[in-house]
């Protein structure tokens, strides 16, 4: 084998998103947030707890956005990540009677603890080797979840039910819209902390190692810091979504939080848009709503209609909808003037 | 002692359909530079196909010659319809076509033959192999077929034409392109190769694991482990790897007590992570030069 051969210049993984494409202008985002506001006031409460979903699987592909659109680094251990905030909400709101929006936090610094400590092996993997390692994450969790020794806390296989919150100061609301408004507040207050993180030092850093991990370390940006700053981060952000998840089905169980999950989650990056943050939510609005609508064109072949739906998707959009945000954007730009 | 060793040969049996699956997938990946999360259920369907053409009676190795010519062909055909127009799409983007790909063909086949588990024959036999309770002559057969693939691989890369363009086009595409070599078409040409690999991989293990459209999740999940422990750019380290992991997942589930066939995995899972953040090309890959 010539020399050349083992000379390969390094293609890029993710695509280099710049740091100002990364999110809606101030007139979008602030539309967005009214009509999150407003629809749940008009809709019945299965939309209601449908839409909380849709934040909470939207706050965990943000999390992987951050990891892979912002770090380069590629993740299909995020369901293990969910699971260990889900049970830490569970277990600390059923054993040890905290209240449930203290365990989100909880729930997010132990998984941001546990992320870090996984992403110091991980240093040494990239590509395939690393989506391998977190593959193994993922398969391993549900299992270890499952072991004896912690059934006193997880419940084993049969899982934990958690309590519904009631709203709380007498507030005329059901369930299902009280906790729609939570997750919503926690959602917001999420992303506006993500896109901050991405525009300060710390993010510039993740996007240096992104787009040249060699380049960024000769600039003196600390690569084996920054990229398992970046795994805890997102590992913690994918803890409170988590946990937030927990408090919205009101049931964990292994099985819920399968490798599965971690496809769905990437494939919610993917149909956002890597690297686009709003886009998460588009990609989780996808990975709700598309199975469904599956299932409903046809019971027996549900996979090949979502198979062929999401090849449609990924022919007409490659880059996801950060695309037809950007041509949106060209075209308001041209009427403006 | 004893056991130690009936391990090591229980562990060498079940290696060999790890094996089979991480050449396969290994060959894609020299193909067209990513792993196909498709290609066990590739891999099943092919089988399947095969089935269907024994139970309409035809013989065995006329049935195998038949469905290696039908998952070539569907190979290329799948490249060229689905994964062509996707080649200046982002990485990630692929992936999800992969994924995609994997949901549309469970899907079918489960809605033509299925879910029920279908018995496969087996061209050895199935008595035990040399006097061995734990190889039988499938099993052996299938390590022989394995090696034999392996070998005709070794050369078809490195004393044919085609095999030398097609090591080009997947290292170096535009220098490849530039001395006239048809890269898209080599692409083609790698996963009609793959698909073919699949669907031998498929209807060896199909004996052991027996038929249904979910046989290929845990192969794939361990073929994977074996072409990425054996290093993904070497053929040969992929069937090693294939053994390695056969041998470890038996030797966990044997000698560390409290492991349970589902702590099997992740723990074989650990052990391979162990190695790569020692070796992180894999024990035979070579590792990839990075150039600012």
């Amino acid at each position: 084998m010539s020399a050349a051969e083992e000379v390969v210049t390094e293609g890029q993984a993710v695509e280099a998103v710049p740091k100002r494409a990364m999110t809606l202008g101030t007139g979008t985002s602030l539309t967005v947030l009214v009509l999150l506001l407003v629809i749940p006031l008009l809709v019945k409460n299965f939309i209601i707890f449908q839409m909380t979903m849709l934040l909470i699987y939207g706050v965990a592909v943000l999390a992987l956005n951050i990891l892979t659109g912002g770090s380069g680094q590629f993740s299909l251990g995020q369901s293990a990540f969910y699971a260990v905030g889900a049970y830490t909400s569970a277990i600390l709101m059923e054993h040890a009677g905290v209240n449930y929006a203290l365990t989100l936090p909880i729930a997010g610094l132990i998984c941001f603890a546990f992320g870090f400590a996984f992403g110091q092996p991980a240093l040494r993997l990239s590509g395939v080797y690393l989506a391998l390692a977190t593959f193994a994450l993922a398969t391993a969790m549900p299992q270890l979840l499952k072991l004896g020794y912690f059934e006193h806390w997880t419940g084993g296989v049969q899982g934990l039910v958690v309590t519904k919150p009631d709203a709380p100061f007498g507030l005329p609301m059901s369930q299902d819209m009280w906790l729609y408004y939570f997750t919503l507040v926690v959602t917001v207050a999420i992303y506006v902390g993500s896109i901050n993180l991405l525009r300060s030092r710390s993010g510039r850093a993740f996007m240096s190692i992104r787009d040249n991990e060699i380049a960024a370390s000769s600039m003196g940006v600390n690569v084996s810091l920054y990229k398992t700053l970046a795994f805890g981060v997102s590992a913690g952000i994918t803890g409170v979504a988590g946990g937030l998840g927990a408090i919205a089905v009101q049931f964990v169980a292994p099985d819920s939080y399968t490798i599965t999950l971690a496809i769905s989650l990437f494939l919610g990056m993917v149909v956002g848009g890597v690297g686009w943050l709003p886009g998460s939510f588009v990609g989780s609005a996808f990975i709700i709503f598309v199975p469904n609508i599956a299932e409903s064109i046809s019971k027996g072949l549900s996979g090949a209609v979502f198979g062929v739906l999401l090849f449609l998707v990924i022919f007409l959009i490659p880059h996801g909808a950060r695309q037809i945000a950007i041509v949106g954007q060209q075209l308001a730009g041209r009427l403006r003037r | 002692m004893e056991l130690f060793t009936n391990q090591i040969l229980a562990g060498i049996s079940t290696g060999a359909i790890y094996a089979c699956m991480a050449l396969a997938i290994v060959m894609i990946y020299q193909a067209i530079d990513h792993l196909n999360f498709a290609q066990g259920e590739m891999a099943m369907f092919s089988t399947f196909i095969s089935w269907q053409l024994m139970q309409w009676g035809i013989p065995y190795w006329v049935a195998f010659v038949l469905t290696l010519a039908f998952s070539f062909a569907a190979g290329i055909a799948i490249e060229r319809a689905l994964f062509k127009p996707l080649t200046k799409a982002p990485i990630l983007t692929q992936v999800a076509g992969f994924i995609a790909l994997y949901s549309i063909i469970n899907s079918c086949a489960g809605l033509i033959w299925d879910f029920t588990i279908k018995q496969y024959p087996t061209p050895f036999g199935s008595s035990p192999f040399l006097g061995s309770q734990l190889i039988s002559t499938h099993q052996a057969g299938m390590i022989g077929i394995t090696l034999l693939m392996l070998l005709g691989l070794f050369f078809f890369f490195r004393y044919t034409r085609i095999g030398l363009a097609m090591r080009a086009a997947a290292s170096l595409p535009e220098s490849a392109r530039l001395v006239g070599i048809n890269t898209s078409w080599m692409i083609a040409l790698g996963w009609g190769m793959a698909a073919a690999i699949g669907a031998v991989a498929g209807m060896m293990i199909a004996p052991v694991v027996f038929l249904e459209p979910n046989m290929m999740l845990g192969v794939l999940i361990y073929g994977f482990a074996a072409a990425v422990l054996g290093g993904l750019t070497s053929p040969f380290g992929a069937v090693v790897g294939g053994f390695l992991v056969g041998v470890f997942e038996n030797l966990v589930g044997t000698y560390i007590p409290g492991v349970g066939n589902e702590l099997k995995l992740p723990i074989a899972l650990a052990l391979i992570i162990t190695v790569l953040v020692v070796k992180p090309a894999g024990l035979f890959g070579r590792p990839i030069v990075k150039r600012v």
